[in-house]
């Protein structure tokens, strides 16, 4: 714990091994993010966790923490950056807050509102995604996903299943599940699996709890995604307790 | 009778006024006057553009998500389709009697809809008109010229409804847009300290109401003549009634009667609906006529909203609102009662009824309860109606085995009121624009008769009280022969 780096003029303590995103984190620095989850292995992909170091951008969940690194983490420039991802993102999808029963619970609305996403900034492409509801108990709709593989890493490295895939490219990127007739009904998922607790957004549902939650009682009601994501995040191992996500790199 | 507007000989050589709000949002509307050779009134039509698409949007979709989604269909009474969509839903899940807990915070939720819509439909849009007068000066003309000249009265109009928002918030979660009932019961009850605040406010918005009821009485007694006659018309009528005949807005049986009064059903289990209302579809509009099957299209249109329920209700459940629905049968030989405007006394008269409601529900201690939600048999279907500000409401779903809406048909009731209203537009069309030019006056009179039902088509919630219209004179061959255009700030070119 002796050697640090500079996080927006502040000294990080890190241990070897650890991300800037984690070292920061279980500083008590909050860096806005959204495909990494302390849970699992950086994934790097949706670039709002970018951070500019020594004058160049990058991604704060892949970047090791080095000694006498000059992180800038929350100026004007990179926010402004972590905004228009956010905002393309809305623009992609098919999100109405107002009437999605992950309002409130969700990581994407939450980082909106973090951020100071005001509007759209963008014209919506409205994609034409069906929904899949065929599994009795669980709902994909695909209008939501934005792609962040949480469910595709937890159904490989917990469920030990691997029920779900991205497929295709750029702008058809999309999500799919491990069955020959492509819906979900007929894939190994269970209502117990790892993979439906980590969407960040409202793609992988329940069936028939969305709104059970009154509005004041919901997870982002009771305090702001920054305050959530400090509390979550790693500690430096203590006692015999193995930090999850500083395991691996073995 | 209606229909001779529609059946004109040589439509081809009629003239043809165009009313139309300029700005393009929701609810907008279209007035078309059909003018003969000799400049008389032929035809009155109202073109509304709305909800249609909302019927194929929710396909697909999970029926749950359908109360809140709903709530995006109306700026004025989201809570309305919040609940109507519920009480259909009720029946998907199986929910064939939800708890008392659910129900009264359901009815509570209402009860404050109905009474912030109604302060809103009086004080913030029509009181102006009759305040102040149709021909008045448009600058003055507004919720601002009520604060300036009558203030008391313009700050109990904004109380009451921010009262009623209030109720809808400790019920739903949000003044707009909350998400307090789901398919089966509520998601919240009441806590102890919200109960007690707003008790502690009931008593008052109970007398303000009251007041607001004589307000209209004294404005009929200022204008008896013109306020019987203006844009009225007779008509058949549809609405909810609880068992005993009372007045439910909430939950009830459908009665209808015919303009002459003789009952053409009662109690109707709503479930069945169609068997007595069937949709049409016009040409010239995007929005549906229904009409009551037993009369045919064209002779059974109707009229639904507070005119309806308080002079068909045997009774008011209440007894102040009681007591002053009496009042207003009996005022004048029952002509206010007959009157399209005596439909702002009737909505007064619900605002009161609605303010004892909440009061009665508040001292009920069910409010504060646990027990939510239940759940019974999946049901393939599920019909909910309920009384919304405007009139009868109806929502009608289809869901299959995995969870998604496949078919949904919703009558609003703008769309029951849609031919009464053309009745009402032609009403004073005939009487203030018959072989007269164009003038601004003629636009104000039936501005005012379209807000006497329903704000919304008026853009009133955007324009507040100065309705951008324009208007064009345009003759058989299709020219155009005059022109008035208002903007929304009221100035005319
Ligand atoms: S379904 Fe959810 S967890 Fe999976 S990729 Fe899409 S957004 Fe991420
Ligand atoms: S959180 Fe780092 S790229 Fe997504």
């Amino acid at each position: 714990m002796s050697e640090t780096f500079l996080l927006d003029g502040e000294d990080i303590p890190f241990e070897p091994g650890q991300t800037v995103m984690q070292a920061a984190l279980a500083a008590g620095h909050y860096i806005p993010h959204l495909c990494y989850h302390p849970e699992f292995k950086p994934h790097g992909s949706c670039k709002v966790c970018t951070v500019k170091i020594a004058g160049r951008y990058a991604t704060s969940c892949t970047a090791p923490a080095q000694a006498g690194l000059d992180v800038a983490s929350d100026t004007d420039e990179v926010n402004e950056l972590r905004r228009t991802l956010v905002q393309m993102l809305f623009a992609e999808g098919n999100h109405f807050c107002p009437s999605c029963e992950k309002s409130g619970n969700c990581v994407l609305q939450a980082l909106g509102y973090d951020l100071g996403v005001m509007t759209a900034g963008f014209r919506h492409l409205f994609p034409d995604r069906p929904v899949d509801a065929s599994h009795p108990d669980i709902l994909l709709d695909f209008n939501r996903c934005i792609l962040c593989e949480l469910c595709v890493r937890a159904s490989c490295e917990v469920d030990g299943k691997c029920v779900f895939a991205l497929a295709g490219r750029g702008i058809t990127k999309h999500l799919i599940v491990n069955a020959e007739s492509g819906r979900l009904a007929d894939t190994e998922v269970e209502l117990t699996d790892k993979a439906l607790a980590v969407c960040p957004v409202g793609a992988i549902l329940i069936k028939r709890q969305g709104f059970a939650v009154p509005i004041g009682e919901r997870r982002y009601d009771l305090s702001p995604i920054s305050a959530q994501a400090l509390a979550d995040a790693p500690r430096p191992p203590s006692g015999s307790q193995p930090c999850p996500s500083c395991e691996d790199e073995a | 009778m209606a229909f001779d507007l529609e059946t004109a000989e040589h439509p081809e050589k009629l003239r043809r006024v165009a009313i139309e709000p300029v700005s393009r949002v929701e609810g907008h509307g279209k007035v078309t006057l059909l003018l003969d050779e000799d400049n008389h009134i032929r035809q009155a039509r109202l073109h509304i553009v709305e909800f249609r698409g909302f019927e194929k949007f929710v396909q697909g979709r999970p029926y749950w998500e359908i109360p809140v989604m709903v709530q995006r269909l109306c700026g004025i009474c989201p809570v309305s389709h919040h609940l109507a969509a519920c009480k259909a839903l009720d029946q998907v899940v199986g929910a064939t009697r939800v708890t008392p807990t659910a129900d009264k915070l359901r009815r509570l939720m209402h009860y404050g809809q109905i009474l912030q819509s109604h302060a809103l439909h009086f004080f913030h849009l029509a009181s102006p008109d009759l305040l102040f007068g149709f021909d008045s000066d448009l600058g003055k003309r507004n919720i601002v010229g009520v604060i300036a000249e009558y203030p008391d009265l313009a700050r109990q109009g904004v109380l009451l409804r921010k009262y009623g928002q209030e109720v809808i918030r400790v019920t739903a979660g949000k003044r707009v847009h909350g998400t307090g009932s789901v398919p089966g019961g509520v998601n919240k009850n009441l806590s102890r300290a919200e109960r007690d605040a707003l008790l502690k406010d009931a008593y008052q918005i109970i007398a303000w109401s009251r007041d607001a009821v004589h307000l209209v009485q004294r404005l009929f007694e200022q204008n008896l003549a013109l306020y019987n006659e203006f844009g009225s018309f007779r008509a058949h009528t549809l609405n909810l009634v609880r068992a005993d005949g009372a007045m439910d807005l909430y939950h009830g049986g459908l009665r209808a009667r015919t303009s002459d009064g003789k009952t053409l059903f009662d109690h109707v289990d709503y479930n069945n609906y169609w068997d007595h209302i069937y949709e049409e579809v016009k040409p010239w509009s995007y929005m549906k006529f229904p009409y009551f099957r037993e009369l045919g299209p064209d002779l059974g249109w109707y009229r639904v909203g507070p005119l309806t329920r308080v002079s068909q209700c045997d009774f008011i459940p209440t007894p102040l609102a009681d007591k002053e629905r009496q009042t207003f049968l009996a005022y004048d030989g029952g002509r206010p009662a007959a009157a399209t405007l005596g439909t702002h006394w009737a909505r007064m008269i619900e605002m009161l009824h609605s303010a004892e409601m909440i009061k009665d529900l508040l001292h009920d201690d069910d409010v504060l309860g646990d027990d939510l939600v239940t759940t019974g048999e999946r049901q393939g279907r599920g019909v909910g109606v309920i009384e919304a500000p405007r009139g009868t409401l109806i929502h009608h779903y289809r869901v299959d085995e995995n969870d998604q809406v496949i078919r949904a048909n919703l009558i609003v009731s703008t769309t029951h009121n849609n031919q009464a209203m053309n009745e009402a537009i032609r009403a004073v069309a005939r009487k203030h624009l018959d072989g007269h030019e164009l003038t601004e006056g003629l636009l104000n009179h039936i501005e005012v008769a379209i807000r006497a039902f329903d704000p919304c088509l008026s853009c009133a919630t955007h324009a507040m009280g100065k309705m951008p219209l324009r208007v064009e004179l345009i003759d058989a061959e299709g020219r155009e022969v005059d022109r008035l255009v208002r903007s929304g700030d009221g100035s005319c070119a």
